[in-house]
């Protein structure tokens, strides 16, 4: 499902953040990519998620390679992905539902069938009863959920998480955990980056460790 | 329904919801276009209003054909033949020795003309065409003055010629004016969608990030831009039909003074389309113009 080899990121200024990384991920993986702060967590998921482009090597998404996709066949294959950003790029102009709504308009799904495919993602993240709420109307975790309900909505076959849990109490951390965990379940490979692998509860996942852009040993 | 309908659909809905989401702003930039157009579309009407009046004005319009002194009778028969086929309405022939006899008999001419060695005026045709529309006598002094034999096509009416070439620089003068305006109403649509734009960066910005296609992300823009110009359009059509409602009694009372039967002419519902169409082809161009540059920015 995630092939990639010889995965290099370097930015324009000359920094290399990915250096020559390769892993497998097979579908219905549930991995955690941990290191340091600056180990290029966050460049590694922009790269699966397509935001950035690698600057050599191969990565392979979804039978898709992405060092020499076309611009225009970008948006489809993010279609395919849930994102779910470190600051999260709620809208804050529009209520919870209509946050979640905007990926089906996207996809132009008939109002009514996105209605219900959105009241089902909010109700699955436990958040029906606050559709109506500004999301700046809600706790850091329930934002968080709310980023989660917009990122499944589109039923992805990936998840990808940048930190999810950094700003959250532990009661809040361990529901989210719980949400991806049973993602998991109906089979979406889900990839979490996070600098504390504490977070980490119960199950005995795959870690993917970075250390200054290469897999540590 | 299909699928590129209800896409279309949505993104006139979201283009709907955010003029509706700034009343303020689209009722300023409503305004801002439809008093843009009045003035072009108002000289349109004026124009088109002095057409009318050129038309019914009073008093005979007349052609005076001269053919050449030394034209033949056969020459001469070929263009009455050709008034007869084309031209409806009166005409005469005045025979050179006929219009010599009537300046013989203009008082203080009967010594100079007799004092001519020989007859120096040409034959000559007095045209009164039914219809006297400047266009039309224009047409007949054209396709009298390529005959054979014909010297010289004068229209007597030079109020007629003068009204018409006022008419030709008037038509030039809104040409030029609508498309000053037209350029003008271009940047307008370009500056309140650039605000749009700037206004839903972050959703642009998402939306991208969740797989939205540019198309997906510009149309509404596209939509917005036209609509507001089609909106514009209609708001300079109630004006300009306001402003004809207020002039029509004075303008009919000073028609009849000259003894006319003139009056303003409302606009019709055509025209009202027009200006529409000619509103949201501008926003929409505008509009397009502005997301390109914007979209390149916030990239
Ligand atoms: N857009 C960028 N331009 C230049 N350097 C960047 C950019 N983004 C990240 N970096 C650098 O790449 C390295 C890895 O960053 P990042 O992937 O954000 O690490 P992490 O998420 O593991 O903390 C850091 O040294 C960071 O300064
Ligand atoms: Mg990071």
């Amino acid at each position: 499902m995630i092939v990639c080899s010889g995965l290099t990121k370097r930015y324009p200024g000359g920094y290399e953040a990915i250096k020559n990384l390769g892993f497998e991920i097979a579908g219905g993986d549930m991995v955690f990519i941990t290191g340091h702060s600056g180990a290029g967590k966050t460049t590694l998921l922009k790269l699966l998620g397509a935001i950035e482009r690698p600057t050599s090597g191969s990565l392979i998404v979804n039978g898709q390679n992405l060092t020499a996709l076309r611009k225009a066949a970008l948006p489809y294959l993010r279609r395919n992905l849930g994102l779910i950003f470190q600051d999260q790029k709620l809208l804050f102009d529009r209520s919870a539902l209509d946050n979640v709504l905007l990926p089906l308009e996207i996809i132009g799904l008939p109002p009514r069938e996105a209605q219900r495919r959105a009241r089902a993602a909010l109700d699955k993240v436990g958040l029906l009863e606050r559709e109506k709420a500004n999301p700046i109307a809600l706790s850091g975790g329930e934002q968080q959920r709310l980023a989660i309900a917009r990122a499944v909505v589109n039923r992805p076959t990936i998840l990808l998480a940048d930190e999810p849990t950094t700003n959250l109490d532990p009661d809040s951390a361990r529901q989210v955990f719980d949400l991806f965990a049973a993602f998991n379940q109906v089979r979406v490979t889900v990839i979490i980056a996070t600098h504390a692998p504490h977070d980490i509860s119960g199950r005995k996942p795959r870690l993917i460790t970075l250390d200054h852009g290469r897999i540590a040993p | 329904m299909n699928t590129w309908l209800r896409q279309h659909l949505a993104a006139f809905r979201r283009a709907l919801r955010r003029l509706w989401a700034a009343p303020l702003n689209t009722l300023l930039s409503l305004l801002v276009i439809g008093i843009t157009m009045t003035l072009p579309a108002a000289g349109y009407v004026f124009l088109d209003n002095l057409k009318t009046l050129g038309k019914s004005a009073a008093g005979v319009q007349q052609i005076s054909i001269f053919m050449q002194t030394g034209a033949s009778a056969d020459v001469v028969k070929g263009v009455e033949q050709h008034l007869e086929d084309k031209v409806p309405g009166q005409w005469h022939f005045v025979p050179r020795e006929t219009a010599l006899n009537r300046l013989k008999s203009t008082e203080g001419m009967a010594e100079i003309v007799a004092s001519l060695p020989r007859n120096p005026l040409p034959d000559a045709f007095i045209v009164e065409p039914r219809d006297a529309s400047p266009e039309t006598l224009e047409a007949l002094r054209e396709s009298f003055a390529s005959q054979p034999g014909v010297a010289h096509v004068q229209l007597d009416s030079a109020w007629i010629k003068r009204f018409d070439a006022f008419l030709r620089l008037g038509k030039l003068a809104v040409s030029l004016l609508a498309a000053i305006f037209a350029a003008g109403l271009t940047a307008v649509t370009f500056n309140t969608i650039r605000l749009q734009v700037l206004a839903q960066a972050d959703e642009i910005q998402v939306a991208r990030l969740i797989g939205a296609t540019d198309a997906f992300i510009r149309r509404p823009f596209y939509y917005s831009g036209a609509l507001q110009g089609a909106l514009g359009g209609l708001a300079a059509g109630l004006i300009i039909s306001l402003g004809i409602r207020a002039l029509a009694t004075p303008v009919a009372e000073l028609a009849s003074l000259y003894g006319s039967a003139f009056a303003l002419q409302g606009l019709s519902p055509q025209f009202f389309a027009l200006l529409a169409g000619i509103g949201a082809g501008l926003g929409w161009l505008g509009a397009q113009l502005s997301v390109s540059m914007a979209l390149h920015q916030m990239e």
